[in-house]
């Protein structure tokens, strides 16, 4: 029983050991830029670098109009599924996943491929296309998470009674989408958006490929050439996820309250 | 169809090979209470659902107030519904679930206001309009859901089991309280139920439903005392079925279990030796001779269970089993099995199964 107990402290420590110590390292170099004392030295420099605030708001943007077609997109589609197509779930569900074996790399080669500029749909031809299509790519690449985030939160309201309950009222489409549907998944939507925006934040590929100005090829371009900074920018990547994460467990609070239900 | 406000003519329903509904025919007068009562899977809910719209019939309609609504939508249908499963929306107050059809209907925040408070009063729980449904127990939660369909006024109301999760007390107490609300409304009500005592007690008219049809349609008082088919008979109170024989039709003479009883002209134009099903209800029958009875059959008591005010004692028939009740009076000792008794009845209580 002791034995038993002392080996699970001690894994448990070196799996903290594991995930600490290169986030320590990390943060007590970024703080060395300044010989001989700490300092936030590096912080100011990259706050204060014009390209940091052009990509870092670049960036938010492309998020924010991700987790806007992203909820757009998949809440009426679970929805949907959930209240007429339950045959077709599995299907959806295999879909979704799809974004997390094919390699980002190889979807966005595709997409230079079929919205080139010589192709049916020159998005790539403008600087607005390529926005528009870098952030469907980002939808894509999110659609894991969201899609599961909001079908939990549909299988925790009865969706079938609870649309009917609405539309005996004389409730037509729109308002039970708006009024019954959204309110009550809507802690499991902003944790899908709160993961999309730490998602669309730190990803390097799309935007490097097909070459707009976001938050991760510049983080690549400074890690490449200077040596504090990177650090800096590391800590300040990991201190946005964990806010994510945080703010996720915050809104989860929130949630209404399924009431009792029958037996 | 003057003052049917409720019709449903020549329905039908299946889903793919499967008959759920068939030749469904009712109307339901303004103001009438009617009960939907039949084992689980008879079609009690897909009957109800085509009224209300979620489902549509493959032959046949339905009229509300007159007007043909078979392909209307439910939410163009303006009827309330009620759910075994309240259904109250998470998201919303009391006051926010019970407004919540007068708000889509564009109504202003003022009549809002006050048409919720007056359901509030109705349903008892003036004080409740801020919470939560969560914070409610089920059987206030049901009633939340009572006064949520009834805020728009709508044209019919329609109850699948609304009481079949609770727990027997307050299901007894809910069923008295909504019927009193139907009737200070006076709307018209389709109720969906299992439970017999249930659709006894409540109703103006009962339809006994069977494999997708209706057996019988008529007051509580026809459906328990005058069934009209054996599955009805056997479905609504606890029935003894005796079969017998027809000895002579003219002068209405039945053999069962070796004795002889008279029905009257009830067996009128039938053939002498034809085989013929009786029944009767416990209370009908008394043990041993009683004044003005003219049925007399001997047999030997089987069991005897204690049910409190009353005495359930099975008698055997020459073979078929019979079910009656005497009341239990502390005076006289309780009947012994194993004893032989008489037992006697009117045959004006017997029921003649036809089908
Ligand atoms: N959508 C559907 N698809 C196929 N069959 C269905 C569907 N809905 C109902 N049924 C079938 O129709 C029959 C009647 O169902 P219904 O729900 O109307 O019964 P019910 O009388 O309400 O029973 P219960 O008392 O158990 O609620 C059942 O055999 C059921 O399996
Ligand atoms: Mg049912």
């Amino acid at each position: 029983m002791k034995a038993n107990r002392f080996w699970s402290w001690a894994f448990l420590a070196l799996g903290v050991l594991y995930f600490a110590l290169p986030l320590i390292g990390t943060f007590e170099f970024s703080m060395k830029m300044r010989r001989g004392v700490y300092s936030l030295d590096a912080y100011w420099a990259v706050l204060a670098d014009p390209r940091f605030q052009a990509t870092f708001t670049y960036s938010v943007m492309m998020a924010l109009a991700t987790i806007v077609v992203g909820v757009l997109l998949v809440v009426p589609t679970a929805y949907w599924v959930r209240l007429k197509l339950p045959g077709w779930r599995p299907y959806l569900e295999f879909v979704t996943l799809l974004p997390l074996v094919i390699p980002p790399i190889v979807i966005v080669f595709g997409y230079i491929r079929l919205y080139n500029t010589s192709s049916w749909l020159p998005l790539t031809g403008t600087a607005l296309g390529t926005n528009i299509l870098l952030m469907f790519g980002y939808v894509v690449l999110s659609l894991p998470y969201m899609y599961r985030a909001v079908d939990t939160g549909l299988r925790a309201i009865d969706v079938r009674t609870l649309t009917e309950a609405a539309e005996s009222l004389g409730a037509g489409w729109l308002t039970i989408m708006w009024r019954v549907i959204l309110p009550n998944v809507l802690v499991a939507v902003l944790s899908g958006a709160f993961l999309t925006f730490a998602i669309v934040i730190g990803e390097f590929v799309l935007a490097a490929l097909l070459n707009r100005p976001a938050f991760g090829p510049y983080l690549q371009l400074i890690g490449a050439n200077r040596a504090y900074e990177p650090a800096a920018l590391a800590v300040i990547a990991f201190a946005i996820t964990w806010g994510c994460m945080a703010l996720i467990q915050v809104v989860s609070r929130f949630a209404p309250r399924a009431p009792t239900q029958p037996h | 169809m003057s003052d049917q406000f409720l019709s449903i003519r020549q329905v039908r329903k299946a889903f793919g090979p499967t008959v759920v509904v068939q030749e469904f025919n009712l109307d339901v007068k303004q103001g009438e209470f009617v009960s939907f009562l039949g084992p689980s899977g008879c079609g009690k809910t897909t009957m109800l659902r085509i009224v209300a719209g979620f489902e549509e019939p493959s032959v046949g309609q339905v009229f509300i107030g007159g007007k043909d609504v078979t392909r209307l939508k439910p939410n163009q249908r303006n009827i309330g519904m009620v759910f075994q499963a309240y259904a109250l929306f998470p998201n919303m107050t009391v006051a926010g679930n019970i407004g919540f059809g007068l708000k889509v209907a564009g109504k202003p925040a003022a009549e809002i206001r006050s048409r919720v408070a007056e359901m509030l009063e109705l349903i008892k729980l003036p004080d409740f309009g801020n919470r939560y449904p969560y914070q409610l127990s089920g059987g206030q939660q049901q009633r939340v859901a009572l006064a949520r369909a009834m805020a728009p006024r709508p044209q019919v109301l329609l109850l699948d089991e609304p009481l079949s999760a609770l727990d027997a007390k307050v299901r007894v107490s809910l069923r008295e309280e909504i019927r009193t609300i139907q009737k200070e409304l006076g709307i018209t009500t389709v109720f969906v139920t299992h439970d017999q005592e249930e659709a006894l007690s409540m109703s103006d008219r009962i339809v006994v439903m069977y494999d997708g049809r209706a057996e019988q349609v008529g007051t509580p008082f026809e459906i328990y005392n005058r069934p009209a088919t054996r599955f009805v008979a056997g479905f609504v109170g606890t029935l003894n079925v005796i079969e017998g024989t027809i000895a002579d039709p003219a002068a209405g003479v039945v053999t069962i279990a070796g004795g002889e009883i008279s029905v009257g002209n009830r067996v009128a134009g039938r053939k002498a030796g034809e085989a013929l099903s009786l029944a009767l209800r416990p209370e009908a029958i008394a043990l041993g001779r009683r004044e003005g009875r003219d049925g007399l059959v001997t047999g030997t008591i089987r069991e005897v269970s204690f049910l409190g005010s009353v005495i359930r004692v099975r008698v055997d028939m020459g073979g078929a089993l019979v079910s009656l009740d005497t009341f239990n009076s502390p005076a006289s000792p309780p009947p012994v099995a194993g004893e032989r008794a008489e037992i006697s009845f009117s045959s004006s209580d017997m029921l003649i199964l036809d089908r």
